[in-house]
Parts: C-alpha cells; sequence; structure tokens
C-alpha cells in the first residue's frame, strides 16, 4: 500500500502544552480519508502539520513523499483549505482565480472557471460579500485547480449550515471522482464524513484508535446485544470496543472478523457512527495521556 | 506574488502618490518664481517671501517628515498583520510560493514603493527651498524662522535621509504589526516609536556620528544670542553650521560657570541690553567654547543617516522573517 502521508512519532508543543505527541499513523494514496475525532484530539494540529503550516517539534512526517512545505515543488503537491476556509475579503473571485494562476505553475485555469461558473457565482463579486458556503465553495476551488496530489481539508464545513455542508460535501465527491486526488478531510461529526470518505482514522489524544477502509470497517465491527452480563466469555479474537450496560441488557461493540454464533448474544450490524463513537468514549490505547488529564489541562 | 502584492498595496499606494503629485504641482509652480525672486531679489531674499512661501516652507518639511511615520503606519503595520487577523496567509502559504519568497516580495516591493515615495517628496521639496536653504544660514535677523538645513529641525526634511526614515519606518511598522497581532495598536505603537526615534536620533546619535569641530570665541555684544538662566549663548560666525554645545571658559581655558553679577547685569529688558557687562565679561577674559558640525558636512550625514536607517530596516526584515518562521503559523 503506497502512503500519501506518513507520520512517526510526530509531536507539536505550544509552550508547555502537547497539541499532539507520539503520533504515528498512514495515509493511504488515492483515497478520501475522513479524520475524526474529538475537539483537542490534534486533527486540526495534524493537519497544519502536514500542510507545513507548523514545523514538528518532535518526530517526523513525510507528505508525498517530501517534507512538508519544503520548497515550491513540494507546495505544489499539496493542496490546503484551512479551518474557516479564509478568502482575502477585498479580493473578487476573479482576483483569487488569478491569484491562483499566477502563484501556482500547475494551475488548471479552465477548471477553476468552470467550477466558480457551475457555482453561480460572479467572478466580479468580492469574497467579503460572499455567504460562508459560497466562501467555503471559493477555497475549495483554489484547493482543486492547483491541481495537488493530494488535498487537506481542515474542518472545512464546521461553520456551514445543514445545506450548505451536504452541498460542499456534493461537490468535493465530485471534484475528488474527476480527478482522482488523494483527500484528507477532518470533522469531529461523522455524518459529514460517512457520505464522503472510503476510508477512515478515528484519532483520540494524538492516538489513532482505528483506521480503515470504510467498508472493512463495517464489515468487522459487531453489535453484540444480550442480557446483562460480563464480556469475557467471548472468543480470544473478538476485540471488545465498548461495553454498554442498560438495566438488565448489555451492548457490545466488538471487532471480529467473523462473529461468533452464540445464542446468548443478538449479533447486528453498527453503522459508521456506532462504530466511531464506541471508539472515540474509550481512553487512549497506551494509557499514557487519558483524555480526561489532557482535558484538565487546557 | 509581484501582482498579489501590487494587488494589495494599489489602494494605499494610489491614495498617497496622488497626493504626493497634487503637492509636487504645487511646489513646481511657485518653486520657479521662488527662484526667480532669489536671483533678482539679493541680500533682502527672505524679507521678501510671502505669507504662503512661508507655509510651503513648513508645510513641505511636515510633509517629508509626516509621510515615513504615515508610511509606517498604513503601509507597514497591516502589511502582514492584516493577513494574519483575515487567517488569509493560510490560504497564501498553500499556494506554491514559499513563505520566504511571499516575504521578499512583499517587504521588498512595498519598501520600495515606500522609498520612492519618499525620496520623490524630499527631492521635491529641497529643490522648492534650495534658495531658502541657501540664504538661511542663521545668522539673519529671520534665523528664528528660517533654520540652516543641517539643523535638527530641517534635516528630516531634506535630502537623501527621508529614504532611509521610509524603509525604516515600513519595515518598523511590519514588525510592530507581526509582534503585537492587531493592526489598529500596532499602527499606534508605530506612530509613538518612530516619533521617539526621529527625536533621539538628532539629539544623541547624529551629532556624535562626525567628532565636532571646536572654536572659541570672545564673549560680546555683537555675538550675544540668549542668557538661558544659568548659561551665555553666543552665536558663531559658521553660516549654516549645527551649534552642538557651548559653554563659558575663564582666561586660563577651563570651564567655568558665568559670574554671578552677570544675571543682574542682563537682567534687563532686552532692548536697552547693557553692552558694558558682556565687554566687562570679555575684558575678564571670559570666552565661549563652541562645539559645532560645519555646514560642508550636510552631505555627509545626510548619507550616514541613510546608510543607519536602511541597515535599521534591514535589520527588522530578517527578524520578520524569523519571527514569522519560527511563531506564525
Amino acid at each position: 500500500m503506497s502512503l500519501i502521508l506518513k507520520a512517526r512519532a510526530l509531536g507539536k508543543k505550544y509552550r508547555r502544552r502537547w497539541a499532539l505527541s507520539n503520533c504515528t499513523l498512514d495515509v493511504p494514496t488515492g483515497r478520501v480519508v475522513g479524520l475524526v475525532g474529538p475537539n483537542g484530539a490534534g486533527k486540526s494540529t495534524l493537519l497544519n502539520l502536514a500542510s507545513g503550516m507548523l514545523t514538528p517539534t518532535s518526530g517526523d512526517i513525510e507528505v508525498c513523499g517530501g517534507r512538508p512545505a519544503s520548497g515550491t515543488a513540494q507546495l505544489a503537491k499539496v493542496g490546503f483549505v484551512a479551518q474557516d476556509t479564509p478568502t482575502y475579503a477585498g479580493l473578487t473571485i476573479g482576483e483569487h482565480l488569478r491569484l491562483g494562476d499566477r502563484l501556482n505553475p500547475g494551475w488548471d485555469a479552465a477548471l477553476a472557471e468552470r467550477r466558480i461558473r457551475r457555482l453561480g457565482l460572479d467572478p466580479r463579486q468580492r469574497a467579503g460579500r460572499l455567504s460562508g458556503g459560497q466562501r467555503a465553495q471559493l477555497a475549495l476551488t483554489l484547493g482543486i485547480a492547483k491541481r495537488p496530489e493530494l488535498l487537506i481539508l481542515d474542518e472545512p464545513v464546521a461553520a456551514l449550515d445543514p445545506l450548505a455542508r451536504r452541498e460542499f460535501m456534493r461537490d468535493l465527491t465530485d471534484a475528488v471522482a474527476e480527478h482522482g486526488l488523494s483527500v484528507v478531510l477532518s470533522s469531529h461529526l461523522v455524518s459529514d464524513l460517512e457520505r464522503v470518505c472510503d476510508h477512515l482514522i478515528v484519532l483520540v489524544d494524538s492516538r489513532v484508535q482505528a483506521a480503515g477502509d470504510v467498508d472493512a470497517l463495517l464489515a468487522t465491527h459487531h453489535r453484540f446485544t444480550g442480557t446483562r452480563r460480563d464480556p469475557a466469555g467471548l472468543p480470544a479474537d473478538h476485540h471488545v470496543v465498548s461495553v454498554h450496560h442498560n438495566g438488565r441488557d448489555t451492548t457490545l461493540l466488538v471487532r471480529a472478523d467473523a462473529p461468533v454464533d452464540d445464542p446468548a448474544w443478538t449479533v447486528s450490524r453498527p453503522d459508521l457512527e456506532d462504530v466511531v463513537l464506541a471508539y472515540l468514549g474509550r481512553p487512549a490505547t497506551d494509557g499514557h495521556s487519558p483524555r480526561s488529564a489532557l482535558e484538565a489541562l487546557r | 506574488m509581484i501582482w498579489l502584492t501590487w494587488r494589495q498595496l494599489r489602494t494605499q499606494a494610489g491614495a498617497t502618490y496622488a497626493l504626493l503629485a497634487v503637492l509636487a504641482v504645487i511646489l513646481a509652480t511657485t518653486g520657479s518664481q521662488l527662484l526667480h525672486l532669489y536671483e533678482t531679489a539679493g541680500a533682502d531674499f527672505l524679507t521678501r517671501l510671502t505669507e504662503a512661501d512661508n507655509s510651503l516652507y513648513l508645510v513641505g518639511a511636515l510633509a517629508v517628515m509626516a509621510l515615513s511615520a504615515l508610511i509606517g503606519m498604513f503601509w507597514g503595520a497591516p502589511l502582514i498583520t492584516r493577513e494574519l487577523d483575515a487567517g488569509t496567509h493560510r490560504l497564501v502559504w498553500n499556494q506554491s510560493v514559499t513563505r520566504t519568497r511571499w516575504l521578499i516580495t512583499k517587504l521588498g516591493l512595498t519598501g520600495l514603493a515606500a522609498m520612492a515615495a519618499a525620496g520623490a517628496l524630499s527631492l521635491a521639496v529641497s529643490w522648492w527651498a534650495g534658495p531658502i536653504d541657501a540664504t538661511a544660514d542663521g545668522s539673519s535677523v529671520l534665523a528664528g524662522f528660517y533654520f540652516p538645513r543641517l539643523s535638527p529641525l530641517m534635516f528630516d526634511a531634506r535630502g537623501v535621509a527621508p529614504i532611509g526614515h521610509a524603509a525604516f519606518a515600513f519595515t518598523l511598522g511590519v514588525t510592530l504589526g507581526v509582534l503585537i497581532r492587531r493592526t489598529l495598536p500596532a499602527m499606534i505603537v508605530t506612530l509613538v516609536a518612530f516619533i521617539t526615534v526621529q527625536v533621539a536620533v538628532p539629539l544623541w546619535v547624529r551629532p556624535a556620528l562626525i567628532a565636532p569641530a571646536r572654536l572659541t570665541t570672545p564673549i560680546s555684544a555683537a555675538n550675544f544670542r540668549l542668557w538661558d538662566g544659568e548659561n551665555v549663548k553666543v552665536l558663531i560666525d559658521k553660516p549654516g553650521a549645527w551649534t552642538i554645545g557651548q559653554h563659558t571658559v575663564d582666561a586660563a581655558g577651563r570651564s567655568v560657570a558665568a559670574p554671578s553679577w552677570i544675571p543682574d547685569c542682563l537682567g534687563q529688558v532686552r532692548a536697552e541690553l547693557d553692552t558694558g557687562c558682556l565687554d566687562r565679561l570679555g575684558r575678564l577674559g571670559y570666552r565661549q567654547l563652541v562645539s559645532y558640525q560645519p555646514a560642508g558636512r550636510f552631505w555627509t550625514f545626510q548619507w550616514y543617516e541613510l546608510g543607519i536607517f536602511l541597515a535599521l530596516a534591514v535589520l527588522l526584515a530578517l527578524f520578520c522573517a524569523w519571527w514569522i518562521r519560527r511563531h506564525v503559523s
């Protein structure tokens, strides 16, 4: 599996607080990867490190085979749509496209203009007068028309209303299908990601809790429901991700290639959100930095 | 990157250059009349200047000095701070342009435009005031109004020094903007810091750039200028010189305070100045030791000043580059 992004023991420290520590993660090439995790998990820091906006305090990160932002060629390979999708309020849409044209050797002017036309935007309009959704679309256009190998989007829809979210995500899906680029996009909402992503990485406290293609994640996770009991009796290849006791019932989320056929349990298919939430509710695997401790520091 | 820098500079630069153009037209039309008067009027040139000429003389000088401060505030402070405020640095740093090239183009181009504006204005004002500067040597009756161009009051509004001031004010604004991270406070701090430097340099730095010349002169009614409450001050017969300091010495050359009878003797209405007491000082061997910078050093000081401020501007730009690399994301 070729990797578009590879992080090894990656860390970033602000004054005394580690925003990301000892993070090791692989992102496969040619996928639309959703990076999901609670606020403060280090998603934004990780993506900013990948784009070269930040430099790591420790560890290594390699993106498209190079060190992030190490030069013009590397910058041309990675597109980054920052959080809140900033644009120049005083510049028109047309001037933004001209900016992209002037600053990127691989700029696809026809693509950019086509996108703006299709979105129904007037090139003479100033970016400062656009709605949040339109501004996000403009930022996305700049990211795509640059024709990067990897497009990184940091919470691109966090500030948008549900309708604009849906439109943005649909548009992103179309663009990905058309140009076949790799995408990493973060969100703390699974519902934003499940329509677009074919690969998911769950990040909690700088640690990858689960990673894999969405199909595989869904195929290997099972919900076990039964009368209240200790889950210890399950076979060894069954990893219990979460346990919920509800009155006289127990609900487990279990990772296993094939669920055991045990009449004591009713096995059903969880949806993607169930799987992700099960991992989000768990403390970090290595136990170094339980979530509660991190929250207390902030 | 050049296009983007120009696009972002366009409004401020357009306004500044338009104002300068208006001022240049006024200076050009009145300047030729002034030159004609200078060539025909002879010795009483200064007394024949009109009210309008006097106003322009002051306005021109103030404009040169104010331009650098305004450039620092309105071109320098917002240059990068505005981007950090709006987060647009995250947009532009993710195009295929390195941060270093982005900063060099932005600082270089905007800085050059600032220096060109200051240079053009100073050139126009220096040319206009040329006849006055040539006549106002600090010795005439109008010495209180027309200052020699080497004097601290005029030096910053003449020659090439304003180019250095503009470059410095600009990078100072950029640096303070990046450090403070908020545009309005950065603009105010830039103004205060720039004025502080402009006051401190003629007081402490410029006089020491070249060791001052010294002369000892007898005190007489002819060269007496004023009594400042503690010491006698005299005028020296060095046209256009910048007097840096003076004190009274006795016959043996020792630095002394003025004799105690001087205040009483001089403490009369200036119009009825008792020349006798000044002559008595002279008879007792009191003389005045004066340190000064001769008028001929004007251009040497101008080039020194330009060099110093350009060097400061480069240092500030390097600091900015380092700071942005290290602390901004």
